[in-house]
């Protein structure tokens, strides 16, 4: 798909590129700058979560379009060790790393949609979207 | 090395040099092209050529040294790494299919020339690509320390007063850092007051966030007090999407603002000098 870019998160500073791919993507877009930083927000917490749990995995940068609207979707991909209880990280303030445990409930507030799939031993895979106001 | 192939690359140097520009810059693409006149681009393949050759004729000593001067030379012009491995294997075969044609390789010694060659080229591959991961490795190392000088300074603006001004992308290595800085410096400079400026930080999520809190819960420790100055507006919206608890420390939006908390806090403030010219 044209449309859609990946950047591969390995080590730490692939965050850092998954990060621009996606202020890049969004500034084409015409997200304003309040958008753009929540955008790369997102992105950012989504891409530590992969480095420090799954070891590696990959972000794809999407744009969408739904009818008259236009979005960018960020999917996460990876194969790590999976999440057992998905309402427990949804909860804010509950880590397992000793961080503050506001990532992936921060992001579905930062994103308009957000989808989690995952289970143990198979890997997570998450879909956030914000559409263009 | 075979005095045969040697004598034929020797001879005819000029016709091979010419066919393989003619091969290479069909291979070469933009980026090669882009960045080089044409001027620079013949006469350093001249050079790379002439090291090929180079490589035949003297001693092994001199062809390290001088392959590492090309390669340092290469990776400068910002030529790709494949362009030169491919340019290699042109030369390669070129020098091959000209000899065929003059009639020296035949059916029968062909699988020895073949041999021969192999064992010439592969050493000079592996050497060139050596030389250029060496030549980036010491780049990126060098810039990873440049990056590290300009990582966290603290600089003491009063009595009592500090900043640490922090720009770029904090990653774990560098939150280290800071952690480390802030509590040296608030010890070195008697600090009361210490103001983080993160203007300069592109983006602020819980990782950033909880670095940035646990510094100033250290800061605490050690008797002084931490403030976070230098907040976009963009930046207040996610940390408040994020809900990242703040609370605990004073905020400000410019580095002004918090001098400014930073003497009130300290018992001082700025006046304007009366009857000044």
């Amino acid at each position: 798909m044209e449309n859609q870019s990946c950047v591969k998160i390995i080590n730490e500073w692939d965050i850092v590129a998954a990060r621009q791919l996606g202020r890049n993507v969004a500034k084409e877009l015409g997200f304003g700058t309040v958008d753009q930083a929540r955008i790369t927000t997102a992105i950012s917490e989504l891409a530590r979560n992969i480095y420090l749990y799954a070891g590696q995995g990959q972000i794809c940068i999407e744009k969408i379009y739904d009818g008259g609207k236009a979005g960018l979707r960020i999917v996460a991909v990876d194969s790590g060790p999976g999440i057992s209880d998905l309402r427990q990280v949804m909860e804010d303030g509950f880590s397992t790393s000793g961080g503050l445990g506001a990532g992936l409930p921060g992001v579905k507030r930062l994103m308009d949609e957000f989808l989690i799939d995952s289970s143990p031993g198979t890997g997570t895979d998450i879909k956030a979207t914000k559409w263009l106001r | 090395m075979n005095s045969t192939i040697l004598d034929y690359i020797q001879n005819n140097k000029d016709s091979i040099f010419n066919e393989w520009l003619e091969a290479t810059k069909v291979n070469a693409d933009e980026r090669v092209t882009k960045v080089v006149s044409d001027q620079v681009y013949i006469g350093t393949s001249r050079e790379f050529i002439d090291l090929i050759i180079s490589n035949i004729k003297s001693s092994n000593e001199e062809f390290t040294s001088k392959l590492s001067d090309f390669s340092e030379k290469i990776v400068r012009l910002g030529w790709p790494l494949s362009f030169v491995t491919k340019g290699l294997q042109t030369f390669g075969k070129i020098v091959f299919e000209d000899m065929q044609e003059a009639g020296i390789v035949t059916q029968e010694n062909q699988m020895k020339v073949i041999y021969e060659f192999d064992s010439w080229m592969t050493p000079m591959v592996n050497e060139v690509v050596n030389m250029y991961s060496t030549t980036w490795e010491r780049t990126v190392s060098l810039q990873k320390i440049a990056l590290q000088e300009l990582s966290a300074p603290l600089i003491p603006v009063f009595e009592g007063i500090t900043v640490m001004p922090l720009v770029g992308t904090i990653d774990t290595e560098r939150a280290k850092q800071i952690m480390e800085n802030l509590l040296n410096g608030v010890v070195k400079h008697r600090s009361e007051v210490v103001l983080i400026d993160i203007t300069g930080v592109p983006v602020v999520d819980t990782m950033v966030a909880h670095h940035i809190i646990q510094a100033a819960d250290a800061v605490r420790l050690v008797g002084a007090k931490c403030m976070l100055v230098g907040i976009r507006p963009e930046i207040a919206q996610t940390i408040v999407n994020l809900g990242i608890d703040l609370n605990q420390f004073t905020t400000k939006n410019t580095l002004k603002k918090g001098v400014e908390a930073a003497l009130e806090l300290t018992s001082r403030k700025i006046v304007n000098v009366e009857g000044a010219e």
